[in-house]
């Protein structure tokens, strides 16, 4: 079998992928050594680690297997809000050459540093899933992943100048220009958050431009959860392939893993990132193949070790390999995060699953927004959703059908009942970022 | 005999016929007939106007969507009966959609603006009976 996403004529491995498909008892070995640095790195240099360790009597040398790593304490998201800014590096500031920093919506933000060897590393893990997808030295990049404290634009940027592509550091918005840069560079491929390319699909068809006729051939997506409809939306109307790199930035940012050309889940980078599936309740390791809460501790990482982050999100690894020949385990693509998650009239309810069903009920992706609230001391789900120029009638009735078709769609999807309001286009808020996708308008009880 | 209708989608707020009439005024398009249909949280604009691919295209980058459907434009007697006469022919008993007065005259007569569900079988019908679909170029005069 050939595939000409990792191997040369000679059906070699390619010597900058040779990583990826490393014997496993070597990694695991590999695995091993970098973990026992890790746990004694952040044990010797951050407080609360050492803490954390000493309250369950836990000395850095007890990690003598891979199977005793589940004996570690977990990291939160809250522990790097306690701790803001610098309380969980590992090294001075003056070997910090980079810091990142989340939004802070919901108070402090996040902080996340690199040394000058974090940088590298980073880099060549998106360089790896980048060539892992396709992605060549030859390729013009048009990269719309927004730039700045957002680990997004500079991480993926990193990944293709570590691959000697050409980098337009456009990051989002102007959406008009996009298109226009597309066209007039020649763009070849493309990265940002799927929500946005969605956007400039849009507007390009608005200015009556056909991203088909266009050179761009492949874009590398993320930063939010997008699902199997939005892909081949987006490979329908543009002639694209899309693929799905994964990250976050208390790891490292876009690279803890990224799909391969056969796109049967992600390719966790497991020479620097070590994934486990937990239990979300009983926080129970589980085995390859059952889904849980997937759970990342760095190996590699100088600035920040992170032991056991518990990262929200659910999903498995598979227990088969992945046709391409990859050593590394895959993960199931990210449907949905815990922190995503709704809670409507006890039943969970996830973005995702809206997008689904408003696929499944037109073959079109509109753009959509849900909104909660309280009615009469009721809570209520309402989804606004923008109508196209393809779904506007002068009749009536079938406008009152196409609400109807987006009401029973979702209704059966999610088992509760909703409210769907057909709104303009442009008329609901959009981030040049992530999508925000739910506004939460209930009384707290 | 069809005459191209613009039909524009617009939420049930204050403004929006506005942005709507104001963005036509802008771009020179000129508009012959207005109707609303409404329900609760969105309307629906009816329009006859002199350019319709044109105002489609204004009303699209001024971040609205419309189409355009054909409707059949019919003269009728401007006297009392005149539309039950036209409504007692075989056009009568075609699946009428919506139906709305043109706000101008031809001839002495009214014009009435009827959306069938079948346009091509409505037209046929129209054929056999003492009236007339008339064309776009009689309407805008």
């Amino acid at each position: 079998m050939r595939s000409t996403a990792w191997n040369d004529e000679e059906n070699r491995v390619l010597p900058e992928m040779a990583l990826d498909f490393m014997p496993e008892e070597k990694l695991r070995d590999l695995q091993l050594q970098r973990m026992r640095a890790t746990v004694k790195l952040a044990y010797e240099k951050v407080p609360l680690f050492r803490e954390r360790m000493d309250e369950k009597g836990l000395k850095p040398e007890d990690i003598k297997t891979l199977k005793d790593v589940a004996k570690l304490p977990f990291t939160m998201k809250k522990d790097l809000r306690d701790t803001y800014p610098y309380g969980l590096f590992a090294v001075d500031l003056s070997e910090v050459v980079r810091l990142h920093a989340s939004s802070g919506t919901t108070g402090k933000p996040i902080v996340v540093g690199y040394t000058k060897e974090d940088m590298e590393v980073w880099a060549q893990v998106v360089k790896r899933g980048l060539l892992a997808c396709g992605f060549r030295s030859t390729d013009i990049v048009q990269n719309f992943f927004g730039y700045g404290l957002f680990t997004g634009g500079l991480g993926i940027h990193g990944g293709f100048e570590a691959l000697g592509a050409t980098v337009i550091p456009i990051s989002g918005g102007n959406t008009e220009r996009q298109v226009m840069l597309m066209k007039d560079f020649g763009v070849t491929a493309v990265g940002g958050t799927p929500s946005y390319f969605v956007r400039i699909i849009d507007v390009a068809e608005k200015m009556g431009v056909d991203l088909r006729d266009l050179k761009v051939k492949r874009g590398i997506f993320g930063a939010e959860p997008w699902s199997d409809g939005m892909r081949d939306y987006i490979e329908e109307k543009t002639g694209i392939k899309a693929y799905d790199i994964y990250g976050l930035s208390e790891i490292v940012g876009p690279g803890v893993g990224c799909e391969c050309d056969c796109r049967d889940g992600i390719h966790i980078f497991e020479d620097h990132f070590y994934p486990e599936i937990v239990d979300p309740e009983t926080l129970e390791p589980l085995p390859d193949g059952e889904e849980g809460e997937l759970v990342l501790s760095t190996l590699s990482k100088k600035a920040m070790p992170i032991i056991r982050y518990r990262t929200r999100d659910i999903t498995a690894i598979e227990k088969t390999k992945c046709k391409c020949g990859r050593t590394i385990r895959r993960i199931r693509r990210i449907g949905r995060r815990s922190d995503d998650m709704i809670i409507m009239r006890g039943v969970n309810v996830f973005p995702s699953q809206i997008e689904t069903a408003l696929l499944r009920a037109e073959k079109a992706l509109p753009h959509y927004q849900i909104v909660l609230d309280t009615k009469n001391n009721m809570d209520t789900l309402e989804v606004k959703v923008e109508v196209s120029r393809d779904m506007v009638s002068d009749s009536m009735s079938d406008m009152e059908q196409l609400n109807k078709k987006f009401k029973h769609s979702i209704e059966q999807i999610l088992g509760i009942s909703v409210i769907v309001t057909l709104c303009e286009p442009d008329s609901l808020p959009r981030s040049e970022g992530k999508a925000k996708r739910v506004v939460d308008n209930r009384k707290k009880m | 005999m069809k005459i191209p209708q613009v039909s524009v989608f617009v939420s049930n707020r204050p403004g929006r016929l506005h942005a709507v009439c104001k963005s036509l005024a802008d771009a020179g398009v000129n508009l012959l007939s207005l109707t609303l249909a409404d329900s609760g949280e969105f309307g629906l604009i009816r329009l006859i106007v002199s350019d319709p691919e044109k105002a489609v295209d204004v009303l699209a980058k001024a971040g609205l969507s419309a189409t355009i459907t054909d409707v059949v434009a019919c003269p009728v007697n401007a006297a009392i009966g005149g539309l039950a006469e036209l409504l007692s022919t075989a056009v009568g008993s075609q699946q009428i959609d919506y139906m709305y007065a043109y706000p101008s005259t031809l001839n002495g007569s009214n014009i009435m603006i009827l959306r069938f569900q079948d346009t091509d079988k409505a037209i046929e019908a129209l054929k056999a009976t003492n009236f007339k679909a008339i064309s776009k170029e009689e309407l805008l005069g």
